[in-house]
């Protein structure tokens, strides 16, 4: 048995310090070692404070009437008049929200399979060149921002002039206002995000294709198995933690529905479908002044992120993923 | 080896699809730039456009005469050379520490920073912020505030943790100290996943727009994406184009919007096959980190 007291080792320390070196003083000369990396560390904590931590004082601009006399200290609290008012009194937060929701889900429910087809299908190329060529050229809009692709997709749409609507006359079609009739503007905004992203998207499943082992399949060619039999029992079975893990990363944005895409696209003519609570933060907040309001709009959706972030987290590690941290 | 001839029809409908969504990819970009190069009667013809029936400059002459798309192309240069740069470097200093896995309260300072890829103040505070730092109308806005990227900068400590310790070991016995392993040790052996990380900001800096529209009001510090924004979708700028039109140019506008927007795409398609490469080999570095 050690008794700690009679500790020799210990003793001797004590003979010579006179006295155990204090927690402060061992953290202290540990800091003093890496005395170079902190002074590296240093700007780039002083960044978060500034940067990433900064906006969070203003966060309590949802619990006051923003006075712009006395500044975000100074005005005046309000408790949560702000958080009362968007959810029993004002007549656009409702419909934000679930503009937001619908949107996102269908977001979800066609481009998340989108760039899996696409994946089994260039997976099954057999020309190695025309794979490269079809995997290059579906990339391409990935790499331009929405106010480009906008841009485009202003010029191809129009109801009077556009190629699409060219192309939809000459099969006998009826032409489609696709960005100013709140009827087909929200499927203008999933396919238009299809049309960028898709071909992106493929990358993490192509990856996780390669890694089917050949000899499976030879094995079920043996078995007389037929290709769409050997997609649905080799081939999806290998990649599913992959899907899985994407698709509760997906969840964790439900609240994303496409900032960027819709301020770009959209017009009062389809606020009424494609209004969300990013874009009502930025019309209202900034443009109409409504500081307060807006900031419990945005801390209202941080939270709903957060705690799904949490949550699908929590979901993916029990699914046996890694998770995020 | 031989295929059985199901498998040949499976491969021709196959290749036939995809030429087909590859034209659905690649069309539209060719068609604004045929616009772009038509006379306006060519540019309102209904139909598809490969190329222009009736070629005209007018378009590209005044696009690229025009004084504010050149100022806003210098915003853009400088945000994306500088904003790079800095960022890189920056993202190294905080990458490197984070990497040493003596570092005293290491998993503290990393919490610290990953908390804030899930929760921040959001659009208003934000501003509020850079309106009492004074950065409201000042280039450093477009430098500052998106100087680290949290995600890149754990990609990169992750990188750096896979340096073997026995390099550092054997600096650290003939007398580098940390700054000297960092520059002439670390970031010679890391190259490839910092030119990943590089491209990835320079588009990000090529491609933002939404903090010029937020933060800047002075027309001589807006960026390339914001003048486009106001030709082809608000429309304030298209009148600007519209002094000495002369009579074969009335219905300028198409021409002059496809212009504009091919000039902000081209560098990013000529840099493309460099994205590609690097783009995609990045990635699967992000989606293998687990």
């Amino acid at each position: 048995m050690m008794n700690p007291v009679h500790n020799p080792e210990v003793d001797g320390k004590k003979n010579i310090f006179n006295e155990q070196p204090s927690k402060w003083a061992t953290t202290w000369r540990e800091y003093k070692k890496c005395r170079y990396l902190f002074l590296l560390l240093a700007p780039v904590m002083i960044w978060y404070a500034v940067f990433a931590y900064g906006p969070m004082y203003g966060i309590q601009l949802a619990f006051k009437d923003f006075r712009i006399m006395d500044g975000i200290w100074g005005s005046p609290w309000v408790g949560f008049k702000h958080f009362e008012f968007l959810f029993f009194q004002s007549p656009d937060f409702l419909m934000i929200l679930k503009n937001t929701i619908i949107i996102s889900f269908l977001h979800i429910l066609f481009g998340f399979p989108a760039p899996i087809i696409l994946a089994l299908l260039i997976n099954e190329i057999r020309s190695g060149a025309f794979k490269r060529v079809a995997q290059s050229l579906t990339y391409l809009p990935h790499f331009f921002s929405w106010v480009i692709l906008s841009g485009i997709l202003i010029t191809l749409l129009s109801p009077s002039s556009g190629v699409v609507n060219y192309l939809l006359q000459l099969v006998g079609l009826e032409s489609v206002y696709f960005l100013g009739d709140p009827n087909h503007f929200r499927s203008t905004l999933v396919i238009s995000a299809i049309w960028k992203e898709v071909g992106w998207g493929t990358i993490i499943y192509l990856a996780a294709l390669a890694g089917v082992q050949p000899e499976m399949y030879e094995a079920a060619v043996m078995d007389g198995a037929s290709r769409w039999r050997q997609t649905l029992s080799i081939t999806l079975p290998t990649i599913m933690p992959v899907i899985v893990l994407m698709f509760i990363l997906r969840i964790g944005n439900v609240l994303d529905a496409g900032f960027d895409q819709i301020l770009n696209l959209y017009s009062p003519a389809t606020y009424s479908v494609a209004d969300i609570l990013d874009t009502y933060v930025y019309r209202v907040g900034l443009q109409n002044f409504q500081f307060s309001l807006t900031t419990a709009v945005g801390l209202f959706k941080n939270v709903i992120a957060f705690a799904l972030v949490l949550a699908t987290n929590y979901m993916a590690k029990r699914f046996g993923q890694q998770g995020l941290f | 080896m031989k295929h059985s001839r199901g498998s040949n029809l499976f491969q021709a409908c196959l290749i036939t699809f995809m030429i087909i969504l590859c034209i659905v990819m690649l069309y539209p970009f060719v068609h604004m730039l045929s616009i772009s190069f038509s006379t306006p009667a060519e540019a309102l013809r209904l139909g598809i456009h490969l190329y222009p029936q009736q070629v005209s400059f007018f378009a590209w002459e005044k696009v690229l005469g025009n004084q504010d798309i050149w100022m806003g192309f210098g915003n853009t240069v400088f945000r994306t050379v500088v904003g790079t740069v800095c960022s890189i470097l920056f993202m190294s200093f905080g990458a490197y520490p984070l990497s040493r896995k003596y570092l005293p309260h290491r998993n503290v300072y990393t919490m610290l920073i990953v908390f804030t890829m899930f929760f921040s103040g959001g659009m208003i505070p934000s501003y509020f912020l850079i309106k009492s730092l004074g950065l409201l109308d000042s280039r450093l806005v477009y430098i500052i505030p998106g100087l680290i990227s949290t995600f890149s900068m754990l990609i990169l400590r992750n990188f750096f943790q896979n340096i073997p310790d026995e390099l550092e070991d054997s600096a650290k016995i003939d007398g580098a100290n940390d700054l000297r392993i960092l520059f002439q040790l670390v970031l010679p052996l890391s190259m490839p996943v910092i030119a990943t990380l590089s491209l990835w900001s320079a588009v990000g800096h090529w491609n933002a727009w939404f903090d010029a529209v937020l933060y800047i009001q002075d027309p001589s510090k807006q960026v390339l994406q914001t003048f486009l924004r106001r030709v082809v979708i608000t429309g304030e700028n298209l009148s600007m184009f519209a002094a000495d039109v002369k009579g074969s140019e009335l219905g300028y506008q198409e021409p002059i919007k496809a212009a504009t927007l091919m000039f902000t795409a081209l560098p990013i398609i000529i840099v493309y096959p460099f994205l590609q490469k690097y783009f995609v080999k990045g990635t699967m570095v992000g989606s293998l980190k687990g």
